[in-house]
């Protein structure tokens, strides 16, 4: 039997998701002998390989890195779940929108809110941010939504388990896809 | 009293005279969504997700403020009236700024439990990104417009259980939004007495009890039905344990 190809990713999220994901606990066990995990940030892998199967993407797609990053991942890989609440609608990482572009945030945050030596970040440190962040359907065709902030590992479970036997996962219920 | 007889969802069901649809289906067990619906208070059929279809009219109707009628044939959960619904959750939810992780009604939010409801695991519309303000001027309570829904439930509240109107709306459009008197800010709204109605009938995090965080507001809506119970009845009491 070949093993899925299962790859994690991390956009624009403050990593509770790929935290929840390690809340899976003994069934990584499980789940370790069914895939092989070519890209995470579990894993020391430098570039996205191709012929993944199945992506669990976390993270808004907030900078030009994961604008490319995405678009990779998409060509790349089969199955693209949007993993956690800043995946499938901007969340947290969104909130800066409502300051209308890029510009007025890097004032807000490194010159306004600074208390010693305001300054920007030099272009070269910090990846170039969008003009607004964007859920990553927005970007690029998605194939299953896992709502949560973090979804918790039953839900990650979910939709796991059905495509470790090669059936697409359905979620619905308040226990699987609200939103928080 | 006359009583009308009528079927809803292929289920004959008995309303008495003045009664809506949706009273109809309460009391029958159907449970219709809703959201500017409130127990106690006036309807504005503001929201449309209680739209049902009516055997023998083009257009759907909304059920809290359609009269039961003899005869009448009603249909509550159509794939057609799901659909509208989804949407409408949809459009509510990319209309305002709805962040379920760092709301103050997570868990408890009548928006969060309609996305369920509808199986809205994402939202496939635009979102809007609003630049909406927060008042935090009233010592006890506060007001985030990124939360609210326009649905009108602490206007109404507010005029017809307290007595007072402090809210009303203002704007049109996407810059609707509910404003204290004369659009002021909450705290110096003279008019508010500062009863908290408002905030009970609030179905979303928009309305609080300043010092709540993430998921700490739990609304007692028995309260306000309570109130509104009272008042029709006459009865005078001082809360949901005095003696009647
Ligand atoms: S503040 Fe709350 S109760 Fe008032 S209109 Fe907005 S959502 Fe409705
Ligand atoms: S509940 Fe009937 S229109 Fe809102």
């Amino acid at each position: 039997m070949t093993r899925i190809k299962l790859a994690t990713v991390w956009l624009g999220g403050c990593s509770g998701c790929h935290m929840s994901f390690l809340d899976l606990d003994e069934w990584l066990f499980e789940l370790a002998q069914q895939v092989e995990l070519v890209y995470s940030p579990f894993a020391d892998v430098k570039t996205y390989p191709e012929g993944v199967d199945v992506a669990l993407v976390e993270g808004a797609v907030a900078n030009q890195d994961h604008l490319e990053m995405i678009r990779q991942v998409r060509d790349r890989s089969q199955f693209l779940i949007s993993f956690g609440d800043c995946a499938v609608t901007g969340n947290v990482t969104a909130i800066r929108n409502v300051l209308g572009a890029a510009e007025p945030v890097l004032t807000r945050a490194y010159l306004e809110a600074a208390d010693v030596r305001p300054q920007l970040p030099e272009a070269d440190i910090l990846p170039p941010l969008l003009e607004a962040v964007m859920p990553v359907h927005q970007v690029v065709p998605v194939d299953c939504y896992l709502p949560g902030c973090p979804p918790n590992a039953e839900r990650i479970r979910a939709v796991l388990e059905p495509l470790l036997r090669g059936d697409r996962p359905a979620l619905s219920g308040a226990d699987f896809i609200r939103f928080g | 009293m006359s009583v009308h007889t009528l079927t809803i969802d292929q289920r004959l069901v008995s309303a008495r005279q003045g009664e809506t649809v949706l009273d109809a289906a309460k009391e029958a067990g159907i449970s219709i969504p809703t959201l500017c619906y409130l127990d106690g208070i006036s309807t504005v059929g503001a929201c449309r997700l209680c739209l049902v279809e009516v055997e023998g009219q083009s257009k759907l109707l909304p059920a809290c403020v359609t009269a039961a009628a003899e005869g009448m044939v009603v249909q509550t959960h159509t794939e057609h009236l799901q659909r509208y619904r989804r949407m409408i959750v949809e459009l509510l939810l990319a209309e305002g700024n709805h962040i379920c992780a760092v709301c103050v009604s997570n868990g408890h939010c009548e928006l969060q439990d309609l996305a369920v409801d509808m199986g809205v695991d994402h939202v496939g519309l635009a979102y809007q990104f609003p630049d909406r303000q927060v008042d935090i001027s009233h010592q006890r309570f506060g007001l985030d417009h990124n939360r609210c829904v326009l649905c009108t439930r602490c206007v109404r509240a507010c005029d017809e259980l307290e007595g007072v109107h402090t809210w009303d709306m203002a704007g049109r459009g996407r810059n609707s939004h509910v404003v204290s008197d004369l659009n002021q800010p909450w705290g110096e709204a003279s008019s508010c007495t500062s009863c908290g109605k408002c905030v009970s009938a609030c179905p979303t995090g928009a309305l609080f009890d300043r010092g709540s965080t993430v998921g700490e507001m739990q609304r007692d809506r028995d309260r306000l039905s309570f109130i509104a119970n009272a008042r029709q009845e006459r009865q005078v009491a001082r809360g949901p344990h005095a003696p009647s």
